[in-house]
C-alpha cells in the first residue's frame, strides 16, 4: 500500500490520452473503476444562439480550475472565449472523470483529456457543416465559434450547427488531432475568473451562502480533547432558547486507531440545531457538558519536543534508505556540520469555515458541499446514514479556500447525520474556534542532522533522523519522509531515518503535504553547508544536481520517478539571474536566501531579499520565483495568483504554531495562528521557464521552497540561523 | 422586538433581539449573503460592511447600535457592479477563492472614498486589517491603482 509521493507524480506523467488512476496513493485519488471515456456531449452543449456551455468538472477552491480547465476544451473546441457559459457538475466520476482538488493534479489530468474533449467536439461541428453543405469535411475549418467553407464562402455559427452536430457520432478519442499549440488563441492568454463578477457583486455562491426551503442552522460542541467523549450534558436546559428546534447527542463513530486515520469517523459532541445560525451558535454556548476527555489529556507540545529529542539521541527505529558508508564517510570528512530543526503542528484557516448542507428525505439524501473530494465525502456521507451510494446527489459549491483542509470530509459525515437525524433539510457551519481546534493539523516534526565535507568543500556524507508520528509502517497524514527527500541520491554516501512517536490529534494534508516543512528542513542544511564550505549557495546547489544519480536497489512501483536535475537546475540559474543574485551586496541587518525545491511535478527556485532591524524583527523586501511547470502557462494572471498564494501562504507558515496544552489546542482563532498581512507582503516577481514537457500544477509547488529562502536570507543578514519554527522560537518576528 | 435598519437605501424591519450581530442579521434575515463569516471576533475582515460610508466588522456590531443609520453591504454599493472598485477587481484578476474579497472591496471603496489617489504604503496601512487567506495582496494593490486611475506600481 505504501507508495512514494514521487511515485504518484509519476503516474500521471503517463498520460497520454488516459490516465492510471489506480496507482495514486493518496485515497481521495483511487479509482473506483476504470476512467471512463470522456466525451463531448458530457462536457459540451451548444445552444441555437451560439452560446457554448461547457462544464466544469473540479472543485473550486480558489485555485481557478472554473475557469482553467473549460478553457482547455474551449481552445480544441475552437470556441470564441466571449460566448463560453461554465456550468458547475455535479458529482458523477463515471461521466466526468476525476472530480477532486489536490495534489496539484487538475492541470496534468485534465491536459490532455479536457483538449480532446474540445477537439472531438470540433470534428463533430465540422462534419455537421459539411454534411449540410454537401462538401468534403476536409474542405472546411473553424474560427473561433463558426465553420467556414473557403471554397464557397459559405460560414455557419456553432449554433446553427449544434442539432445536426449532435446527431453525429463521436470520433474515436484517442485518434482525434490536437491544435498547434501556435495557433492557441485562448491556452497562454490570460482569462478573467468565471465568477469574477458574482465575487464581486456579493452573489451567493459560497457554500456557507447555500439556502434550502425549511432549511435550519447547525452548530456542534465537540470535546476540545482529540477522542474525548461527553460524559453528561444538560440538553433540556437550552431547548427552550430562543429559535432553537433540535439538541441531538452524538454518539460518534471515532476511530481508535493507534495512528490517526484522516477519516476518522464522526466526533462525538452535541449539536445545536436553530433557525438561525447565531441562535444555535447561542444555544451552543449555553450548553453546561461535562466531558470525558479520554488519554488524549495527557498529550501536550512540550512533551511531545521532549520525548522527540530523547529520540533524536537513540538509535533510529526505521531506515528510509541507506547507502554508502555514512560513518566512515563522516569520520574522514574534514569538517562536520550537525543541527537539529524542527517545525509545529499547523492549522488550515481556509476563511470559510468547514460546513455542508444536507438534506435528507425519503431514503434520499442530497448535498451542497466544498469538499475537495467529493466523491469519498459521498461515500462516507452514504455509509454515516446507511443508504446506497446511488442515492446520495452531490453538488460542488464554491470554497471559500481549500488548502487541503477539505481533502477531509468530516462536515460531509456529519450533515448528513445532523439532517437524518433532524428529519429537516440543514446548513451545518462550524465556528471559528471549531475550525481552529478540530482541524486535521499539519504535522509537526523534528530533524537531527549531520553532514560531512571533505578539503574541496563536497558533501561526502549525508545522515538525517526524522522523529515522527505513527507506528511502524504507518504514517499519519502527512508525517512521512519520501526515501527520495533531496539530497538523496546525490551525495556518496546517505543514509535517512526515522522514530516514531504515538500521537492523538488528526493530522491532514496542508498545500504541498510533508514538504512544505521537510523542504525548510533540508534547503537550510544545505545552505549551512554551503557556509560551511564557503561556498556560493547557488554554485553548491548546482554541483549537488550535477552529481550522477545514486539510483535506488529497487524501483519504485510504477518506475522510479526521478527528478529532473537539469530542471531544477534551470530554475535555480533563473531565478539567481532575475534577482541580481550574483551580485548582491553585502550590508548589515540586510541579506538574500536561495532555495530550490521539486514536488508536485512542479520546479520552483525563490529568493528572498530581507532586512532584520535591532530588535530582531524582520521585513521581507522582495520575492523572486522562476519556475518550470512544463510548455504552456495556461491561464497567466491566474497562474501568478497561485504563485502569490503559495509564497504568502509559505510566509504565513513561518509564524504560525498550534500547540497542545493538556490535548487542548491552544489557538482558537487568527489572532493565535496568524496569518501575512498586506503590510507584511512583499513585492513578488514571477519568472516561467518554459520547457517541453506537459503542464502541471501550481497549487503547492511555490509554497516548500519560500521557508528555506527566508531562513537562509536572515541569516545571510544577521548569521544567525533559523532552525526551529515559528520564527519567534527562533528569536526573530515578521515586522 | 422589530428593529428598523436601513440597508443599501432601503428600510428593512427585521424582529431581532437588539444585540445580535449585524453580520447575521444581513446574512439569516435578510438574505444578504455578500458579507461573510471569517472570525467572529473583528480579526478577519471577511464581514466588513459599511454604516455611513466607513467600514466597520459587522460581527462585531450590534444590529441595534446602526438602527437608523446607512448600512451598505457589497450588494449595494452599485447595482450592477459597476462601482469602479468592483470593475476594477474584476479586470485585474484579484480573486483566488473570493471569500474575502467583499470585505476587502468595501474596505477599499471607502478608502478611494477618502483618499482617490493613495501610495501603496497607505493601501497597506487602509487594508491591513482584511485578511486574505489566499494571498490575493499583490492584485489588490494593483487593482486599487487600476481603480484610482493611476498606473499600478507593481505587475
Ligand atoms: S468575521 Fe468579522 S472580522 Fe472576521
Ligand atoms: S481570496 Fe480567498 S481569502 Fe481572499
Amino acid at each position: 500500500m505504501k507508495i512514494s509521493r514521487r511515485c504518484f507524480l509519476q503516474m500521471t506523467a503517463v498520460a497520454g490520452g488516459g490516465f492510471m488512476l489506480g496507482l495514486y496513493d493518496r485515497p481521495w485519488a483511487r479509482a473506483q473503476g476504470a476512467a471512463p471515456q470522456l466525451t463531448p456531449d458530457t462536457f459540451i452543449r451548444i445552444a441555437p444562439d451560439g452560446m457554448v456551455t461547457i462544464m466544469a468538472r473540479g472543485p473550486e477552491i480558489g485555485q481557478g480550475v472554473r475557469t482553467m480547465l473549460p478553457m482547455l476544451i474551449a481552445e480544441e473546441l475552437d470556441a470564441d472565449w466571449n460566448k463560453v457559459h461554465v456550468e458547475q457538475a455535479d458529482l458523477d466520476e463515471a461521466k466526468y472523470g476525476p472530480q477532486f482538488a489536490g495534489g496539484s493534479m487538475s492541470t496534468p489530468i485534465g491536459w490532455e483529456p479536457l483538449r480532446r474533449v474540445g477537439a472531438a467536439g470540433r470534428l463533430m461541428l465540422l462534419a455537421a457543416a459539411a454534411e449540410q453543405w454537401r462538401v468534403p469535411v476536409g474542405e472546411c475549418s473553424t474560427d473561433a465559434g463558426k465553420v467556414i467553407h473557403a471554397g464557397s464562402g459559405k460560414s455557419a455559427g456553432y449554433g446553427e450547427l449544434a442539432d445536426r452536430a449532435a446527431k453525429i457520432a463521436p470520433p474515436k478519442m484517442s485518434d482525434v488531432k490536437l491544435k498547434d499549440p501556435k495557433t492557441y488563441r485562448i491556452i497562454g492568454k490570460s482569462q478573467r475568473g468565471v465568477d469574477n463578477h458574482a465575487i464581486v457583486t456579493g452573489k451567493p455562491i459560497f457554500g456557507i451562502d447555500i439556502e434550502l426551503p425549511g432549511m435550519l442552522h447547525a452548530v456542534i460542541q465537540k470535546c476540545p480533547v482529540y477522542g474525548g467523549k461527553v460524559k453528561s450534558a444538560d440538553l433540556e436546559a437550552v431547548k427552550t432558547m430562543p429559535g432553537v428546534r433540535h439538541v441531538l447527542a452524538i454518539d460518534g463513530t471515532l476511530s481508535t486507531a493507534v495512528v490517526v486515520p484522516n477519516e476518522p469517523g464522526m466526533e462525538p459532541g452535541i449539536a445545536v440545531i436553530a433557525d438561525t445560525w447565531w441562535q444555535a451558535q447561542q444555544a451552543r454556548k449555553a450548553l453546561k457538558v461535562e466531558w470525558d476527555f479520554g488519554p488524549g489529556k495527557a498529550q501536550s507540545s512540550d512533551g511531545l519536543a521532549k520525548k522527540a529529542a530523547e529520540l533524536l539521541k537513540a538509535k533510529p527505529e526505521n531506515t528510509m534508505r541507506s547507502y554508502g558508508d555514512v560513518d566512515n564517510g563522516l569520520k574522514s570528512s574534514a569538517k562536520i556540520v550537525e543541527a537539529t530543526y524542527s517545525y509545529p503542528f499547523l492549522a488550515h484557516g481556509t476563511l470559510e469555515p468547514m460546513g455542508t448542507a444536507a438534506s435528507f428525505k425519503d431514503g434520499k439524501l442530497e448535498m451542497w458541499t466544498t469538499s475537495q473530494t467529493p466523491g469519498e465525502g459521498h461515500a462516507l456521507a452514504a455509509k454515516a446514514v446507511g443508504i446506497a451510494p446511488g442515492a446520495v446527489t452531490v453538488h460542488l459549491i464554491r470554497a471559500g479556500g481549500g488548502f487541503g483542509r477539505r481533502l477531509m470530509n468530516d462536515y460531509m459525515v456529519e450533515a448528513a447525520w445532523l439532517s437524518m437525524h433532524a428529519g429537516v433539510p440543514i446548513k451545518l457551519l462550524w465556528s471559528r474556534e471549531d475550525d481552529f481546534t478540530h482541524d486535521a493539523y499539519r504535522a509537526a516534526g523534528y530533524h537531527g542532522l549531520k553532514a560531512g565535507l571533505d578539503a574541496d568543500g563536497k558533501v561526502v556524507a549525508w545522515r538525517q533522523h526524522l522523529i515522527t508520528f505513527g507506528e511502524g509502517d504507518d504514517y499519519p497524514a502527512g508525517a512521512e519522509i519520501d526515501k527520495l527527500e533531496f539530497p538523496s541520491g546525490r551525495v556518496p554516501a546517505y543514509a535517512l531515518y526515522t522514530s516514531q512517536m504515538p500521537l492523538r490529534l488528526r493530522t491532514g494534508w496542508l498545500r504541498a503535504p510533508s514538504v512544505n516543512a521537510i523542504c525548510f528542513v533540508c534547503q537550510s542544511f544545505i545552505d549551512e553547508l554551503a557556509a560551511a564550505a564557503g561556498r556560493d549557495p547557488v554554485d553548491f546547489q548546482l554541483e549537488l544536481l550535477s552529481a550522477t544519480p545514486v539510483l535506488l536497489d529497487k524501483p519504485e512501483q510504477g518506475g522510479d520517478a526521478p527528478l529532473n536535475a537539469d530542471r531544477l537546475k534551470g530554475v535555480l540559474e533563473m531565478v539567481a539571474e532575475k534577482s541580481g543574485w550574483r551580485d548582491r551586496k553585502k550590508s548589515p541587518g540586510r541579506g538574500m536566501g536561495i532555495s530550490a525545491y521539486f514536488c508536485h511535478m512542479g520546479y520552483f527556485a525563490e529568493v528572498a531579499d530581507v532586512s532584520v532591524d535591532a530588535q530582531n524583527r524582520v521585513t521581507i523586501n522582495h520575492v523572486w520565483a522562476a519556475g518550470d511547470v512544463g510548455s504552456h502557462i495556461i491561464n497567466p494572471r491566474a497562474a501568478e495568483n497561485m504563485c502569490y498564494g503559495g509564497i504568502i501562504e509559505g510566509l504565513s507558515h513561518m509564524q504560525q504554531e498550534i500547540t497542545l496544552v493538556e490535548g487542548q489546542v491552544q489557538q482558537t482563532n487568527y489572532h493565535r495562528h496568524p496569518m501575512l498581512r498586506m503590510q507584511q507582503t512583499p513585492k513578488i516577481e514571477i519568472y516561467w521557464r518554459l520547457t517541453d514537457n506537459p503542464p502541471t500544477g501550481l497549487g503547492e509547488p511555490t509554497l516548500p521552497p519560500l521557508l528555506p529562502a527566508v531562513g537562509n536570507a536572515i541569516f545571510a543578514a544577521t548569521g544567525k540561523r533559523v532552525r526551529i519554527l515559528p520564527l519567534a522560537k527562533s528569536g526573530f518576528s515578521f515586522a | 422586538m422589530p428593529l428598523k435598519l436601513i440597508v443599501n437605501k432601503e428600510e428593512k424591519t427585521v424582529d431581532v433581539a437588539p444585540d445580535t450581530p449585524l453580520l447575521w442579521v444581513l446574512r439569516d434575515h435578510l438574505n444578504l449573503k455578500g458579507a461573510k463569516y471569517g472570525c467572529g471576533i473583528g480579526v478577519c475582515g471577511a464581514c466588513t460592511v459599511l454604516v455611513d460610508g466607513r467600514p466597520v466588522r459587522s460581527c462585531m456590531t450590534h444590529a441595534g447600535s446602526v438602527a437608523g443609520q446607512q448600512i451598505t453591504t457589497i450588494e449595494g454599493l452599485s447595482p450592477e457592479g459597476q462601482h469602479a472598485v468592483q470593475k476594477a477587481w474584476e479586470e485585474v484578476d484579484v480573486a483566488q477563492c473570493g471569500y474575502c474579497q467583499s470585505g476587502q472591496i468595501l474596505a477599499a471603496a471607502a478608502l478611494l472614498n477618502r483618499n482617490p489617489h493613495p501610495t501603496d504604503a497607505e493601501i497597506d496601512a487602509a487594508m491591513n486589517g482584511n485578511l486574505c487567506r489566499c494571498g490575493t495582496y499583490p492584485r489588490i494593490r494593483e487593482a486599487i491603482h487600476h481603480a484610482a486611475g493611476a498606473t499600478a506600481e507593481q505587475k
